[in-house]
């Protein structure tokens, strides 16, 4: 029973015949709704056509048609296959996946670092709460562009030339050029590990699952990591080893100019990424002392009590609870993150700014370019609080 | 915490002043908007040697900046009656467009898609130029088609990403650019050495290796030119009056060096010369000024303030000044190079 119905007199006053009054609540509050949306609209419409008619006015042309029309210019680095002569809405596709990779693993990385940092905040050593706590003022109250320019500038002026790398082993190179690996040769073998892995990461979810129904029965613990650590590692290696065992890499080498083949990180992807992930560690590391900080202490002296030693309180008792006011403060600094990571124009990244910028130069559609940002920024900004709204909702407390 | 770039800023405002602003530019407007105001806003260079520079007092020097000065004087008689607005190469359309500035006069390409769809119009050519490379001497590069598989230092907001593609993939050299926003970032990371190479218009890089390399001698630029680039100062459209000033005072310039008025002899030459095309040059038979709108000594005042065109191209850019660029292309088409300007009478 809805809360409204409780308090809900029993019987109905009389219905009055006059409904559309201007006396009436009701009939006021539509009035003033569709009033205010038609402001807005009126508004909204009034800036757009001006837009359009002083653009027309001063003979700047406008519209998207140039998003299909040869963009001509290159991409320093992408991982989609781009040509100079393809359209600009691929180059946008580009810029909008370079962005997408910097901010994915620096989220990935910050959450990792900010969570560690955290509960760094809370360690018994006071040498590891004290440079935790130095770190995280250190990071925050630094600029992050700052941040950034300073990556950049160590990357590429204190490591070797292009040409006389730093190496390990003739495996992996470090110079001004960036970092670069081996890459796998892609061969069936690994067609059929992956495949393994994703039944692996199948079976051991359903174990996992069955496992805990069976103990909720029976009351005993089942060997659950083992079983599934064993799964993951097997089901990949026979895999691997059904097709043939491939262990052929694409080396790096040193060329004329610099290292090439292989796989590589720009020095600009690198100042990036240092940049955003240090940066917005510091944030999280925060986010989650509160969220620990949160939790009552008789929790904490409650689990002791039961005897679970203290990482066992923190991930069976603390972090579960800490986890419910996490979130939400987390999301934000997710979204921070992805909207920070503009600012690789500065490093010469080629994010979707730094793309969009270039395209606005060559077109002049200046407008049409910034509604773009706009509008990529906003969708991938929504579509990260919609996830992690998702998460929240399975992370609050189960009323029941 | 989310900080947009400096120039994103500024074509979001842009934007939005198209968005706000309610009448347009009706012929006429700027040139009485620049009238009533007393002064000439002229967008130049953040910092170009040669072309355009501010020294410690915030005097401007340059070759792009005496175009403006020249106007100055050609409409109120005194050089200095210029407000300079140093953008860079992103902020300089938005900056015309929205009105900021009247004329820009910025090493700026002039080409057909500036011309015909960005709401201004280029009024001639002061100085014509190519793109070019620029490698550290001990390179081992010393032809623009070495640089297989090279990585270039560019900055956006040029023409010259566009051409460094072109020749990249007409020789197939699969050149890696890196872009950056800022001039100065550029130079930086040249100057560190993350690209094998620099490009951009010869003139930008001989004014770059003269003024922030440590040692000039220890980078060269590469013998060949990868495009055309006419730099011209350009103007909003709309105003035919203001357009015909700008493009007069530079043809005056090139006119008067052909006609042999420096800035030392140019009154003398006034008050004695017998010669009908100086007299009408220098207003004291016929009154050309009057059909631009101005007096009738505009010539004698631009010559007065700057020189003509080659005094202005040997103080700022020439063989003697620190640049050191040779006239070549610049010179008068009577002397072998191809500037050329239609008859002031």
């Amino acid at each position: 029973m809805t809360e409204s119905a409780l308090i809900a007199p029993r019987r109905a006053p009389p219905r009055r015949r006059q409904a559309w009054s201007l006396r009436s609540r009701a009939v006021r509050g539509w009035l003033y709704q569709i009033v205010a949306v038609a402001v807005v609209v009126a508004l909204g419409w009034l800036l757009l056509s001006n837009t359009l008619e002083n653009m027309r006015q001063r003979g700047i042309q406008s519209g998207f048609d140039f998003l299909g029309q040869p963009a001509g210019f290159d991409i320093g680095e992408s991982w989609l296959r781009y040509d100079s002569n393809d359209p600009y809405w691929k180059a946008f596709l580009v810029g909008l996946v370079n962005t997408l990779r910097v901010a994915v693993t620096g989220i990935v990385l910050a959450t990792v670092l900010g969570t560690l940092l955290g509960i760094g905040r809370f360690s018994r050593n006071a040498l590891v709460r004290g440079l935790c706590y130095g770190y995280v003022e250190l990071m925050r109250n630094i600029p992050v562009l700052l941040q950034l320019l300073m990556w950049y500038l160590l990357l590429s002026e204190y490591l070797p030339a292009a040409d006389a790398p730093l190496t390990l082993g003739h495996m992996v190179f470090l110079s001004k050029n960036g970092l670069s690996y081996p890459l796998l040769v892609w061969e069936t073998g690994h067609t059929l590990a992956a495949a393994g892995l994703l039944i692996a990461i199948a079976a051991g979810l359903w174990f996992a699952r069955a496992a805990r129904v069976r103990f909720a029965h029976t009351g005993t613990p089942q060997p659950v990591a083992w079983i599934v650590l064993l799964l993951l590692v097997g089901l990949p290696a026979i895999g691997w080893l059904a097709g043939g065992a491939p262990h052929h890499l694409e080396l790096p080498r040193v060329g004329d100019f610099q290292v090439e083949g292989g796989g590589s990180l720009s020095p600009e992807f690198l100042a990036v990424l240092l940049g955003l992930w240090f940066y917005t560690s510091a944030y999280i590391a925060e986010v989650v002392r509160a969220g620990i900080a949160s939790v009552p202490a008789g929790q904490q002296e409650a689990s002791a009590s039961l005897g679970l030693s203290r990482w066992r309180t923190m991930r069976l008792v603390v972090l579960p609870q800490a986890l419910r006011l996490i979130v939400p403060p987390l999301t934000n600094q997710f979204l921070n993150l992805t909207k920070n990571s503009s600012l690789a124009v500065a490093v010469g990244y080629p994010d979707l700014v730094s793309i969009a910028n270039t395209s606005i130069n060559q077109t002049g559609r200046a407008v049409e370019c910034i509604s773009i940002i706009m509008l990529v920024y906003l969708s991938t900004s929504l579509g990260t609080s919609l996830l992690m709204n998702w998460f929240n909702r399975r992370a609050a407390l189960k009323e029941r | 915490m989310f900080k947009l770039p400096a120039k994103t800023t500024l074509s979001v405002l842009a934007a939005s002043a198209f968005m706000f602003a309610s009448a347009p530019a009706l012929a006429g407007k700027t040139l009485d908007a620049i009238k009533s105001r007393g002064q000439v806003v002229c967008g130049v260079n953040t910092g170009l040697a040669g072309f355009a520079q501010a020294d410690s007092s915030g005097n401007w020097t340059g070759l792009d900046v005496d175009v403006c000065r020249a106007i100055a004087a050609a409409m109120f008689g005194d050089a200095n009656k210029v407000k300079w607005v140093p953008l860079n190469a992103q902020q300089r359309f938005t900056a015309l467009q929205s009105g900021e500035i009247d004329i820009l006069s910025r090493n700026t390409t002039w080409t057909l898609t500036r011309d015909a769809s960005l709401g201004m119009s280029f009024t001639g050519v002061t100085y014509y130029d190519g793109q070019g490379f620029m490698v550290p001497s001990k390179s081992k590069v010393k032809s623009a088609k070495q640089l297989k598989g090279a990585t270039v230092c560019v900055q956006s907001g040029t023409t010259t990403e566009k051409n460094l593609t072109d020749f990249s993939r007409a020789n197939n050299l699969g050149i890696k650019p890196v872009v950056f926003d800022k001039f100065e970032a550029t130079n930086a990371a040249y100057f560190a050495g993350r690209c094998q190479a620099y490009t951009t218009d010869v003139s930008g890089l001989a004014s770059i290796r003269n003024k922030e390399a440590k040692v000039p001698a220890d980078h060269m630029i590469l013998p060949e030119l990868i495009s055309k680039e006419p730099l011209g100062p350009a103007v909003r459209r709309g105003d035919d009056e203001w357009f015909a000033i700008v493009r007069w005072v530079v043809f005056g310039l090139i006119e008067a060096e052909e006609a042999g008025l420096t800035q030392a002899n140019v009154e003398a030459m006034q008050k004695d010369s017998k010669d009908p095309v100086i007299n009408r040059l220098l207003g004291s038979t016929e009154d050309s000024g009057k059909l631009l709108g101005l007096d009738k000594d505009w010539l004698l005042r631009a010559v007065k303030a700057t020189g003509n065109y080659g005094e202005i191209f040997e103080r700022n850019v020439g063989p003697k000044s620190p640049l050191g660029l040779p006239r070549g292309l610049n010179n008068l088409w009577s002397k072998g190079g191809v500037v050329y300007a239609p008859p002031v009478r």
